[in-house]
């Protein structure tokens, strides 16, 4: 999708507040139409980078090129995009018409059309029979959709979401998730979203940029970022993984707290040092004796079973391992067949494919 | 690690150089001008103060020789001592008084709270002057309860301080109040359920609680005392204190020089108090952040009882210091005829060609209350609201601090030395209106500009980014939007300037001229001339002026918020 000619690309985007590196270097492209959204734990620099986008706050150095335009020394205002805060920032003392309004007065339109945009604009987000209350008499979600609604009235080429489910409960928040997904879709609108909820990242991105400490670890579809994490803290940060140290043998077997386990990598010389990172569903747990015919597969005995609705945590103790205990999801129908309590024996399979090395 | 397909070639890139709107440096413009004027109207004369203290009267420079030529007077050094017990006492006696009341108002189940609250406010209403006469009326020379006194004069130290106690007792009521609201209700369910004895809960949540704000009333209590001019130059008789030296020093004996002297003298004690007091009132909002649930006081008979006692006595003494005033200038001639007229406005006031000064207070207070409303709006809205500029905003921020720091007489010393000096191109101002406009605005600014900044901070920060993202001129949503949601803290902000422009006396002692005469100043040159009847007058002129402004303010916050309910009180929570 980075191929072509991008929408918006940012090269070289550093940003300091004082000695406080908050963005070291940052380059990444946007296609037109697409939904990407920066992903990071909180204070890692995603806000700090919307904004430089918007022109709300000055990058150090680094240029951004919109839609073919260089935009880097441009004042917010003189730039085309249109924006949602997590707290809605929906002027209070104005209704929700003059709210949606409030872009479309200084372009010399007439009222009739201002009007028509309104309300084309007050039905895409759901909400055409609110034009004339106050924000305050809405609910979060609907005033996020105005946020919204007023954020595209102008028919901007770029839209900007900070957070803009956050301060929302979680049912609405699915909601307005998948809302705000069809819509993009429809409107076609380049959009950037900042969240710090990865659920929210992998179901509505079309790519996903990780960030780290100011730093951009990996760019990619949600897949791509799910299944083949290419830093650690990648791996970490989305989804759950069991961490494995891990002394390799060569030949593509690596020595794991005392058991010799294939995996997948021949390329490692004997001797090295490395980490295995392993997700917790894709380690096999079998209650009934010995799993013939597959690798890697280890005794274990079952040191806890945390219930967590469609699957079941259980940890277990590998035999003749000084390792914690590996993490394995087992899907529900599963566990209720039996044998999954603390202290039953087990053998588990580490597939020798899924474990990667990382860093 | 994985970085996209750079387009851009890894090279060092230059630092940005932003394009800067002509918006942006409107808001520049206007906050750099802002920051000018302050300095203008506010270090310019206290500058000159610290010139002229070491400078003989020639103009030549002494170094420290006026200073210390003055701490060799034994009678001036006696008026820094006076000056200093005199606030102390003063402290001393407010602030119990105040915590008491502000206790039984927000513990007790008494009845008639809100009557109280309101009634313990009416002396801000007033100049400070009018407890004075007052006071002189109770107990002085043919005073009714002379007696009570029992020989002591009231000329002197002990009317100093209980004139002092009516002015301060409301503004010590305020802060104290704000701390006792701001405590939190679990902490009283805590300890009750731990069968915490009341005596106990009292010193160890009710008192820490408050603390802050005791000290912060305190120091408001001394700082106000030791800065006031009015109440001891009317009823201090021989009792020498500094505010009243500065006075002699300049308008006496035109000795500049000496009075620059004493003015930094005057300074250090209420620049100290300040000091402290703004330390304590970050830590008083820092309080408040926290998410506490208001305390919800209980009925108990015996303490409610008690607690209603104590606010009525309070509340009739200070209605009694009021009514004596008013009385004070209805009767014909005190005390051989007591009998009602309106002579002493009619024929005293009008007639004794002194009403202008009234016209002239009502004037100033008014164009102050708007021009100073409009000036701390905006400087506090491009402090708040615009970006960048960090110097320029550090700048401001301690400028409107440094009023409150500052006594009325300095200022207004300053202002005479400042602007009266020949070579100041804006000489033309010396006793003109709108220099007493002006010191008013800078005299009461730190208040107001506090007020803005509380409403300001109020708002989502991120308005003014939504606008630039929708192409909206700042200006244009400051007055659509920032505007109307502050107009409660903007009104609040025009009544506090207009009351304290009809009461203000000191920072415009040295500043009105013949045709500029205020109200206030009025009333102590009527005393002066033996006039007790016209200058009670007077004073309860400026009381019905102040009382009708708050009725007002009253009545438009009260339309404001039916008529913005919708917005306002919104029936669903976001
Ligand atoms: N105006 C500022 N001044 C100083 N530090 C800031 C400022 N804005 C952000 N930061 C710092 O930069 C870092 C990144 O902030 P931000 O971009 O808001 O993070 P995120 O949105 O990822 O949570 C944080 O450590 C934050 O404290
Ligand atoms: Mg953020």
């Amino acid at each position: 999708m980075a191929s072509g000619n991008p929408f918006l690309a940012l090269g070289g985007i550093r940003k300091t507040f004082g000695s406080f590196e908050a963005l070291k270097t940052i380059s990444l492209e946007v296609a037109r139409g697409e939904l990407m959204v920066f992903l990071g734990p909180s204070g890692c620099g995603k806000t700090t980078l919307l904004r430089i986008i918007a022109g709300l706050e000055v990058q150090d150095t680094g240029t951004i090129v919109q839609d073919g335009r260089d935009i880097s020394r441009l004042p917010a205002i003189k730039r085309d995009y249109g924006i949602v805060f997590q707290s809605y920032a929906l002027f209070p003392n104005l209704t929700i018409h003059d709210n949606v309004a409030y872009g479309l007065v200084n372009r010399r339109q007439s009222r009739d059309a201002i009007r028509k945009r309104v309300a084309e604009l007050l039905s895409l987000v759901g909400l055409p029979t609110e034009g004339a209350k106050f924000p305050g008499q809405l609910s979060g979600g609907q005033q996020q959709r105005i946020a919204l609604a007023r954020a595209l009235a102008p028919a901007p080429g770029l839209l900007l979401l900070d957070e803009p489910l956050s301060a929302l409960d979680a049912l609405e928040r699915v909601r307005l998730r998948g809302e705000i997904r069809s819509l993009q879709k429809r409107l076609g609108v380049t959009t950037v979203m900042v969240t710090h909820d990865q659920e929210e990242a992998l179901t509505m991105a079309d790519r996903i940029v990780v960030m780290n400490q100011g730093c951009i670890d990996q760019v990619g579809t949600p897949r791509e970022i799910y299944e083949t994490p290419v830093t650690p803290f990648v791996a970490d940060f989305i989804g759950k993984v069991n961490v494995l140290a891990a002394m390799a043998e060569g030949g593509g077997r690596f020595n794991v707290g005392g058991l010799s386990l294939a995996v997948a990598r021949p390329d490692v010389a004997a001797g090295t040092a490395v980490k295995l990172y392993l997700r917790p569903e894709d380690v096999a747990v079998n209650v009934n004796g010995a799993l013939s015919g597959v690798a890697n597969a280890v005794a274990g005995r079952i040191a806890k079973v945390e219930f967590l609705g469609a699957f079941c945590m259980v940890g277990v103790q590998l035999a003749g391992s000084a390792a914690p205990p590996l993490v394995a999801n087992v899907p529900r129908h599963q566990a209720d067949a039996g044998g999954f309590a603390p202290g039953a024996l087990v053998t588990v399979s580490l597939p020798p494919a899924a474990m990667r090395i990382l860093g | 690690m994985a970085t996209p397909a750079a387009v851009f070639p890894p090279v060092a890139f230059a630092a940005v150089k932003p394009q800067v709107h002509w918006q942006d440096r409107l808001a520049q413009g206007l906050l750099i001008a802002g920051c000018c004027t302050l300095a203008l109207f506010l270090l310019a004369p206290l500058g000159a103060i610290l010139v002229k203290s070491v400078q003989d009267r020639s103009g030549a420079f002494v170094g420290l020789l006026q200073f210390r030529e003055y701490f060799g007077t034994s009678a001036l050094k006696q008026s820094i001592w006076n000056t200093l017990w005199v606030a102390l006492a003063v402290t001393a006696v407010t602030v119990p008084l105040a915590f008491t009341y502000a206790y039984a108002l927000t513990r007790s189940c008494m009845p008639g709270r809100a009557l109280f609250r309101v009634l313990a406010l009416t002396p801000i209403l007033a100049p400070s002057l009018l407890a004075a006469i007052s006071f002189i009326q109770w107990f002085g020379n043919q005073g009714l309860l002379k007696g009570l006194l029992a020989g002591a004069s009231v000329y002197g130290p002990i009317g100093i301080i209980i004139s002092a106690v009516y002015a301060t007792f409301p503004h010590a009521l305020m802060i104290i109040l704000t701390a006792l609201l701001l405590s939190d209700g679990r902490l009283y369910e805590a300890a009750e359920s731990l069968r915490t004895p009341t005596w106990r809960k009292f010193f160890t949540i009710t008192l820490p609680g408050a603390k802050y704000g005791l000290v912060s009333a305190a120091m408001v209590v001394f700082s106000y005392t030791v800065s006031d001019f009015g109440i001891p130059k009317l009823i201090g008789g021989n009792f020498n204190v500094l505010a009243v030296d500065i006075y002699k020093q300049v308008v006496g004996q035109q000795n500049f020089n000496k009075g620059a002297v004493v003015s930094f003298v005057l300074l250090i004690p209420v620049l100290v108090a300040f000091v402290v007091d703004w330390t304590m009132q970050g830590k008083l909002q820092a309080q408040f952040s926290a998410r506490a649930v208001p305390y919800v006081a209980k009925p108990h008979r015996a303490f409610d009882a008690a607690m209603f006692v104590f606010c009525l006595a309070v509340s009739l003494l200070l209605l009694a210091v009021l009514g004596m005033a008013v009385w004070t200038s209805l009767i014909k001639f005190w005390p051989y005829d007591l009998s009602l007229s309106f002579r002493h406005y009619t024929y005293g006031l009008i007639d004794g060609g002194v009403f202008g000064a009234y016209l002239n207070s009502l004037k100033m207070a008014f164009v102050a209350s708007v021009a100073g409303t409009g000036i701390v709006f905006v400087i506090g809205y491009l402090l708040e609201k615009t970006r960048g500029m960090r110097g320029t905003k550090a700048a401001v921020r301690l400028l409107a601090a440094i009023p409150m720091g500052v006594p009325g007489m300095v200022l207004g010393l300053g202002y005479i030395l400042f602007f009266n000096h020949p070579d100041n191109p804006l000489h033309f101002l010396y006793g003109t209106l709108t220099i007493l406009v002006i010191s008013t605005i800078v005299h009461y600014y730190t208040s107001s500009h506090l007020t803005a900044v509380t409403a300001l901070k109020a708002m989502d920060s991120e308005f003014e980014a939504v606008s630039a993202s929708l192409k909206v001129p700042f200006y244009k949503t400051f007055h659509r939007v920032t505007v109307p949601v502050c107009l409660p803290a903007i009104l609040d902000i025009g009544r506090y300037l207009f009351v304290n422009g009809m009461v203000t006396i000191s920072a415009v002692v040295f500043l009105y001229g013949p045709d500029t005469r205020l109200a206030s100043i009025a009333v102590l040159d009527l005393d002066d001339a033996g006039d007790i009847g016209p200058a009670a007058a007077m004073a309860t002129l400026i009381v019905v002026s102040s009382t009708i402004a708050c009725l007002l303010y009253a009545v438009a916050t009260r339309v404001l918020l039916t008529r913005t309910q919708a917005w306002r009180k919104p029936s669903t929570a976001g």
